[in-house]
C-alpha cells in the first residue's frame, strides 16, 4: 500500500488539488472550503517534499497516465528542477491556508468564499500540473487551468477597479497562452510528438527550419507574457494590486515563477542550449530584457504611492534578476536564477503577507494609510522590515544568497555591465523598501484609525507571514543545501559538473 | 411572449429531440464525432432555448441554480474519481483497463465522457443564468451563483 501510494504520487500530487477544488463548491460554507483548502495544499506540500526526495536518490521520477508508455501518453517527470519549483508552488499555497481565513473573509463576501478555495485549488492544480508534466500539450493544459481561475481570482478583489484589472490579465494571458499552443503547434507539425524528451530526440534532425525558429520564438515570448518580462509586463502591476490580499501573496509568489520554469524547461530540455544560445542569439535577447526589467521595474517602483503596486513593480525588476541568471546558460547562471527564483517567491510572498496584514487592518494600502503602523502593528512590520531586507539582499537573509550567486555567476561570463545594473537595481530596492520603512516607524499613527481594530493582524495571518520570514532567514543563514540542489538541476539542464 | 405563437410551439417540439440528441451524442462519442463536450453543448441549448421562450424563471424552475452547482462539481468528480477509482484498483491514474475485466477501456470512457458532459451542460446553463439574471435584484439566487460560472471549463479542454 505505501510503495503504491508512492509511485502514484506524480499524479496525486496534481489530483489531491484538483478534486478538492469541486469538494469546496459542494461543500458550500466557507469554513469547510476553507479546510479543504488547507488539508489538500498540506497533502500536497508533503508529497512535493517526498518527491524532491525521491528525485534527488533517483536523478529523475517518471509516470506514464492511464499506463500508457511514454511517448505516446502523457508522461510526468519530476527531476530536480521541477521538485524545487514544485515545493515553492505547493510551500506558498499551504502557508497561504492559515492566512486566507481571515483575510479573505475581511474582502470577500461569504457567501462567495468557497469559491474562492475552489478557485486557488484550481490555480494550484494547475500550477504543479505544469511543474510535474514532460508533455508540451499538458503544460499548456495545466496554464490554462491556473491562467483561467487567476483571472477569476483577481476578479473577486474588493475594489471595482479589480474587474479591469483581471481583463487586462485576460487578454495579456490568453495572448501568452495562445502563442505558447502555436509554437507547440509548430513543433509538433515537424517532429509529430509531444513528449518533451522524445521532442528534445527529434528537434535536432529539423533545427534548421524556418518552422523551428518560429516555434521557438512564439514558446518564448509565450511565456515572456506569462512571466512578465518586461515588454510583456503591463498586465502584472495591476493584477497583484486588486486582487484580494491573500490571493496576490499566493499568486505573487508562484504564477510568474512557474512561467519561467516552462519557459526555461522548454529553452533548456526541449529545444537544448546549443541551439537556443548558440545557434540562434536568446542569450543576449534575454540578457538585454532582463537588464531593462531590473531597471525599469525598481525605477517605476520607487514612484509608486500605493505599497501593493510598489511591490508588484519590484517583481518586474525581480522578474529581470531570476531571468538573467538563466539567460547566462552557464552552470553557475542557471543555478543563480533558479536559486533567486525559488527566494523571491518567498521574500515576495512573505511581503505580501505582511502588506496584507497591515491592509486588514487599515482598509487601504498607499504608503500613506500605513503611516505610524510599525507602533500599532509591531510584529507585522518587523515582518516587512526583514522581508523587505531579504528583498535588498542584505546578508544573512534569502535575498543576499541569491543575489551573491548572480553576481559572481555574471562575474564569471564578464557580463559586467548587467552586474553593474544589478548593483543599481539593488540600490534602488533600498530606496523603495525604505520608503514604506519610513511610513511604518518614522510617521505618527492617525488619530482616526485608532478608532478602527487595535492591535495586531489575527494569528492565523502572523503565522503564515512569520512562516515566511523564517524560511528567508534559514536560507540566508544555511544555504547549502537549496545551493547543492540548485547545482544539480542546472547541470541536469545544462551540463557540466553539478 | 404570449403572441409569438410560431415560436413557442416550435420550441415546444423542438427542446424532446434536442435533449435526446444531446444523449445521443453523448453515449456515441467514442464511435463517432461528439462526446461528452459536445453532449453537454447541446443539452444545455436546449435549456438555454427553452429559457428564451418561456423566461428565466421558468428554466431555474426546471433547473435549478444549486443542481448546476451539484452537477459542474460532481461532472469533474466523476472524471476525477474514476482516475483515483484505477489507482486503488493497483493500476495508474486513469488506467481503464483495472476497472473491468473486459472493455474496460470502452466503458471507462463513457464514465469519464459522463462526467465531462455533466460539467459542461452545468456550466453553460449557469453562464446563461448569470448573463439572463444580470439587473434583477428581485431574485436572490441569481447573486448566490454568480460566480460559479468561471471555475470549470478549464479541465474539459481535452
Amino acid at each position: 500500500m505505501i510503495t503504491a501510494f508512492f509511485n502514484q504520487m506524480p499524479v496525486l500530487v496534481v489530483v489531491v488539488p484538483l478534486l478538492a477544488a469541486p469538494l469546496c463548491v459542494l461543500a458550500h460554507r466557507a469554513f469547510a472550503a476553507w479546510l479543504i483548502y488547507c488539508l489538500a495544499s498540506w497533502l500536497a506540500f508533503a508529497m512535493a517534499f517526498l518527491l524532491f526526495v525521491e528525485a534527488k536518490i533517483a536523478g529523475e521520477v517518471s509516470y506514464a497516465v492511464g499506463n500508457w508508455a511514454p511517448p505516446f501518453g502523457i508522461e510526468l517527470v519530476i527531476d530536480t528542477y521541477s521538485a524545487l519549483v514544485l515545493l515553492l508552488v505547493t510551500g506558498v499555497a499551504a502557508v497561504t491556508g492559515p492566512y486566507a481565513r481571515k483575510s479573505i473573509a475581511s474582502e470577500i463576501a461569504i457567501e462567495r468564499e468557497y469559491l474562492v478555495f475552489a478557485l486557488m485549488l484550481l490555480c494550484l492544480a494547475g500550477l504543479i500540473g505544469i511543474t510535474v508534466t514532460g508533455d508540451a500539450f499538458n503544460l499548456f493544459v495545466f496554464l490554462e487551468i491556473s491562467s483561467l481561475s487567476s483571472y477569476a481570482l483577481i476578479a473577486m478583489g474588493p475594489k471595482r477597479r479589480a474587474l479591469l484589472s483581471s481583463f487586462q490579465y485576460l487578454i495579456m494571458g490568453t495572448v501568452g497562452g495562445t502563442f505558447l499552443l502555436i509554437g507547440i503547434g509548430l513543433i509538433f507539425m515537424m517532429t509529430g510528438t509531444l513528449n518533451m524528451a522524445d521532442l528534445a530526440d527529434r528537434l535536432p534532425e529539423v533545427y534548421a527550419t524556418r518552422t523551428v525558429q518560429a516555434g521557438l520564438a512564439f514558446i518564448v515570448v509565450g511565456l515572456s507574457l506569462k512571466a512578465a518580462l518586461m515588454p510583456a509586463h503591463i498586465w502584472l502591476p495591476n493584477a497583484y494590486t486588486y486582487a484580494p490580499s491573500a490571493i496576490s501573496a499566493f499568486i505573487a509568489a508562484t504564477a510568474t515563477k512557474v512561467a519561467v520554469y516552462a519557459l526555461f524547461r522548454f529553452v533548456f530540455t526541449v529545444f537544448g542550449v546549443g541551439y537556443a544560445f548558440g545557434t540562434l542569439p536568446l542569450g543576449i535577447v534575454l540578457l538585454a530584457l532582463a537588464a531593462v526589467s531590473m531597471i525599469a521595474g525598481s525605477l517605476a517602483s520607487i514612484f509608486q504611492t500605493d505599497v501593493k503596486r510598489l511591490l508588484a513593480w519590484s517583481s518586474v525588476a525581480q522578474m529581470g534578476y531570476i531571468v538573467a541568471g538563466f539567460a547566462l546558460a552557464t552552470p553557475a547562471g542557471v543555478s543563480a536564477g533558479l536559486v533567486h527564483l525559488l527566494n523571491h517567491g518567498l521574500i515576495k510572498g512573505a511581503l505580501f503577507m505582511a502588506v496584507g496584514a497591515m491592509v486588514w487592518r487599515v482598509r487601504a494600502s498607499s504608503i500613506n494609510d500605513l503611516a505610524g503602523l510599525g507602533r500599532a502593528m509591531p510584529l507585522t512590520s518587523a515582518a516587512f522590515v526583514i522581508g523587505g531586507l531579504s528583498l535588498i539582499g542584505v546578508p544573512a537573509t534569502a535575498g543576499f544568497i541569491s543575489k551573491w550567486a548572480l553576481m559572481s555567476a555574471l562575474f564569471d561570463a564578464q557580463h559586467y555591465g548587467v552586474m553593474a545594473l544589478l548593483l543599481v537595481a539593488s540600490l534602488l530596492s533600498i530606496i523603495y523598501v525604505g520608503r514604506v520603512i519610513e511610513a511604518l516607524y518614522f510617521r505618527p499613527l492617525p488619530d482616526d484609525v485608532s478608532h478602527h481594530k487595535h492591535g495586531e493582524a489575527p494569528l492565523g495571518m502572523q503565522v503564515a507571514t512569520w512562516t515566511l520570514i523564517a524560511v528567508n532567514i534559514v536560507i540566508g543563514v544555511h544555504a547549502t543545501p537549496e545551493l547543492e540542489a540548485a547545482a544539480r538541476a542546472a547541470a541536469s539542464l545544462v551540463g557540466g559538473a553539478p | 411572449m404570449r403572441e409569438h405563437t410560431v415560436l413557442r410551439i416550435v420550441s415546444q417540439l423542438v427542446i424532446a429531440p434536442m435533449l435526446l440528441y444531446a444523449l445521443y451524442v453523448q453515449f456515441h462519442g467514442e464511435y463517432s464525432p461528439g462526446g461528452g463536450f459536445q453532449a453537454g453543448v447541446i443539452l444545455a441549448t436546449a435549456i438555454i432555448l427553452y429559457g428564451l421562450i418561456f423566461g428565466v424563471e421558468a428554466a431555474r424552475e426546471a433547473v435549478p441554480p444549486t443542481l448546476l452547482r451539484v452537477g459542474a462539481a460532481g461532472g469533474l468528480l466523476i472524471y476525477g474519481g474514476t482516475g483515483v477509482a484505477t489507482i486503488l484498483l493497483g493500476g495508474n491514474f486513469l488506467d481503464y483497463d483495472r476497472l473491468f475485466d473486459h472493455g474496460g477501456q470502452h466503458y471507462g470512457l463513457i464514465i469519464i465522457e459522463l462526467g465531462v458532459g455533466i460539467t459542461v451542460a452545468s456550466v453553460m446553463i449557469a453562464i446563461f443564468y448569470v448573463f439572463a439574471g444580470r439587473g434583477r435584484q428581485d431574485d436572490p439566487d441569481s447573486d448566490e451563483d454568480h460566480g460559479s460560472a468561471d471555475d470549470y471549463d478549464a479541465d474539459d479542454v481535452s
